[in-house]
């Protein structure tokens, strides 16, 4: 049964992908169709696959049938299949909403005969990274999503996505080639990549070997999860994006990286060498996260930068290397995925019902649309670890963890963990009472518009047409032009506002230029597919306050088979211990 | 059989190079940088290989001085995958060419935006002429692009006065 379902997560991706692929752009409705229902049939596969891992403990696949330190090994331990359901449940909900996108848009902006197959590689090679038993594996994993995931970030080939593109590319090839030169240290070291023979062989290398080997595999992984001083690109190459494409991006491949990290942390290397630098690395990457998103003034950027911070939370409780402290770390890896991937989703209809992702540009958005207000104010608060919620839950076990361990050093990091988590709310309640509660008067790409709108009296509502039509301006001005006294002035009020036309105009293109994501668009009701895909990731992060309880119960029994290390160990090499 | 000096200096000076072409600003040379960084990896992976032996094929030579064959499969893998992202790279510098006719590293404007609003301290030491159209205050001269705006401007505040301004071409109204 498991030798049957373990390889699924990958290959079902695949295989729907080549489909997807072949159907083409011909038969958009049955490519979408297609694709949803591989990813159902993924998420079902790991459902299945985390009962039984809970139930019965880790268990291995080799691939081929080569016999074991030799072959491909996929490993399912309670970790793996716990981010494997996670994974498959957001990647379900963005696709949704991007076929309701799509549909809503007429495909102009998001290609669909090439969006659905990349995607489709994208999570099949997440689902690789987390299954992979060996790190080589690990590394084909990592590049299957990465290079899908160059293909969705450069999606169009407008100039700032070329532009945002190329800075993650060559970041991510850098971490890739660092990453293949540990792998080939570590070969060179112990003869094999098998992640549990080098789980034995790794210990009997001299400790400076060791520090070598753990550094650069650190260095490599930390890269991918945007671990401060390693985040820079993060903020920079996300916000271009589209909608879905931030979203899954923001929720998994970074937490791909964490993972792997906890891989690298727990089996290969547990000896702690690195827990005092992780642990600054943390608070650094809390702090000076979060000092960026509440300088930020886009939401998009605002989200990438509480991406960055967040991400610290999780290797404070790598870092801490207690029981406690892993659990805290993977439930809270398990429900930032989830609530990061419906902020940026939300995001992405707060552009459609806005026309902008500038809190200056925005204003108004909570009486035109209550539902979207609902949809931002759930999560967001969620993010913050407001009480009842998920965010919560996860911050106090990581922050009791930190307590637990007495040092100084985890002390200083909860504290960190606690101002974050305010300052948090601070950049997202700013969002709030900008985007959703200022009337829309106020927000000053209005204003000018209102203004030149209200001087050109009521005939010229909209002010580009006095633009468009400089006569009939003229002509309806001198008609309503009694106030000014004269019609020699009501001329020269028509030229200034022709003028004041003219600067309005080019505010919305000075702005795409800048951020390239103010595009203005007709003010229409959103898409009931892209809602309702929202609004059931939104029903997600609740149900995870919901199920917290049982939930963190894996992360606990998760976290005990990681410290232990003999499941994983066992469950690639059967009853007898490696040589 | 002895240890070869020969190709640890290549790595090395493989990655000497490709990390000095990564430090530029130029695209082309940022990806000469990663295929040189790739060679380099490459030749690493074979070189933790062990010492060299005959070709790996049973019947052909015996298990003992057969080189080891997993080192270049993980090669290989590695070749394809290296090869693959750099014609991705190479296609998004040629679009980034044909787009802007620069293959150069870009600026993140909305990063200086918001680098330049926080450096804003002090009013006296902004120059409104390097603030984007947006930011500039309201009434300064650069929003006013001609006589005629300093006149409606004027008719609007003080109304019923009338313009000492004889005669205003009004045509484009400055719209040059």
């Amino acid at each position: 049964m498991i030798s049957v379902l373990t390889p699924l997560p990958v290959l079902l991706p695949l295989l729907g992908a080549a489909a997807a692929l072949l159907v083409g752009g011909r038969h958009p409705g049955v490519q979408r169709a297609l694709s949803i229902l591989v990813l159902t049939a993924v998420l079902t596969v790991s459902v299945v696959l985390l009962v039984i891992a809970d139930s019965d403990g880790a268990a291995s696949v080799s691939v081929g049938g080569w016999p074991v330190p030799l072959g491909i090994v996929l490993v399912v331990d309670r970790l793996s299949a716990l981010m494997l359901v996670v994974a498959a449940t957001v990647a379900l909900g963005v696709l949704v909403f991007a076929v309701g996108q799509g549909s809503a848009d007429g495909d102009e902006e998001t290609p669909l005969s090439i969006f659905h197959p990349t995607f489709l590689v994208l999570i099949a090679g997440v689902a690789n990274a987390f299954l992979a038993g060996d790190l080589f594996n690990l590394y084909v994993g990592f590049e299957i999503l990465l290079t899908a995931s160059y293909v969705l970030l450069t999606l169009g080939g407008s100039a700032p996505r070329i532009r945002a593109g190329i800075t993650y590319i060559v970041v991510s090839l850098l971490s890739s080639l660092l990453f293949l030169a540990a792998i080939a240290l570590v070969y060179a070291a112990t003869g094999t990549v098998n992640m549990a023979q080098l789980a034995v062989r790794l210990q009997e290398l001299p400790d400076g070997t060791q520090l070598l080997l753990q550094s650069m595999l650190l260095i490599a992984f930390a890269i991918k999860a945007a671990v401060f001083p390693l985040s820079a690109w993060l903020p920079d190459s996300y916000p271009t994006a589209p909608a879905p494409v931030t979203a899954v991006f923001a929720g998994l491949l970074t937490k791909v990286g964490v993972y792997a990290i906890i891989r690298t942390q727990t089996l290969l290397f547990p000896g702690g060498a690195f827990d005092d630098v992780l642990l600054w690395a943390a608070l650094a990457t809390m702090l000076i996260g979060i000092l960026g998103a509440v300088a930020q003034t886009d939401i998009r950027r605002i989200l990438s930068f509480t991406l960055v911070s967040h991400i610290g939370y999780m290797v404070f409780g790598i870092a801490l290397a207690s029981t406690a402290g892993l659990a805290g770390a993977i439930f809270y890896v398990v429900h930032h995925i989830a609530i990061q991937t419906t902020l940026f989703l939300v995001a992405g209809l707060v552009e459609r019902q806005g026309g902008s992702t500038s809190v200056d540009r925005l204003g108004g958005l909570a009486a035109a649309s209550p539902l979207l207000a609902v949809l931002y104010f759930v999560p967001a608060m969620n993010l913050a670890g407001i009480p009842p919620f998920s965010g919560f839950i996860g911050k106090v076990g990581l922050l009791e963890a930190g307590v637990d361990d007495g040092g100084w050093l985890p002390v200083a990091v909860v504290v960190g963990g606690a101002v974050t988590s305010l300052l948090t709310l601070v950049a997202i309640s700013r969002v709030w009472n900008r985007a959703f509660w200022r009337p829309p008067a106020q927000s000053p790409a209005r204003e000018t518009a209102e203004a030149a709108a209200a001087d050109a009296g009521p005939e010229l509502q909209p002010a580009a047409v006095a633009a468009d039509a400089p006569g009939a301006a003229d002509t309806d001005d001198a008609a309503g032009g009694s106030t000014a006294g004269g019609g020699r002035q009501a001329a020269r009020r028509a030229a200034w506002q022709r003028h004041t036309a003219v600067a309005t105009d080019s505010a919305p293109a000075t702005g795409d230029r800048a951020g390239g994501r103010s595009r203005e668009r007709p003010l229409h009701p959103l898409p009931r597919v892209m809602v309702g895909a929202t609004a059931a990731m939104v029903v997600v992060t609740v149900g995870l306050t919901v199920v917290a309880g049982p939930l963190y119960g894996v992360a606990e029994r998760a976290a005990e088979d990681l410290r232990d290390r003999t499941p994983y160990i066992t469950a690639v090499f059967g009853s007898e211990e490696p040589q | 059989m002895t240890p070869t000096v020969v190709l640890p200096v290549i790595i090395g000076g493989l990655y000497a190079a490709g990390v000095y072409l990564l430090l530029d600003r130029s695209l082309t040379r940022v990806l000469l940088g990663v295929l040189l960084l790739g060679n380099a990896t490459n030749l690493l992976l074979l070189s933790s290989g062990g010492p060299n032996g005959r070709a790996p094929i049973l019947g052909y030579a015996e298990p003992e001085e057969m080189t080891d064959p997993m080192p270049q499969a993980l090669i290989l893998t590695a070749i394809v995958i290296t090869f693959g992202i750099s014609a991705f790279l190479l296609a998004i510098i040629y679009r980034s060419w044909r787009l802007v006719r620069q293959e150069v590293v870009g600026v993140d404007e909305e990063d200086r935006r918001v680098a330049r609003r926080s450096r804003r301290t002090d009013a006296d030491e902004i120059d409104p002429d390097e603030l984007a159209p947006e930011d500039r205050p309201a009434g300064h001269a650069d929003s006013l692009q001609s006589d005629a705006q300093v006149e409606a401007l004027l008719a609007q505040r003080l109304p019923g006065v009338p313009s000492d301004d004889v005669d205003l071409p009004l045509g484009d109204g400055g719209n040059r």
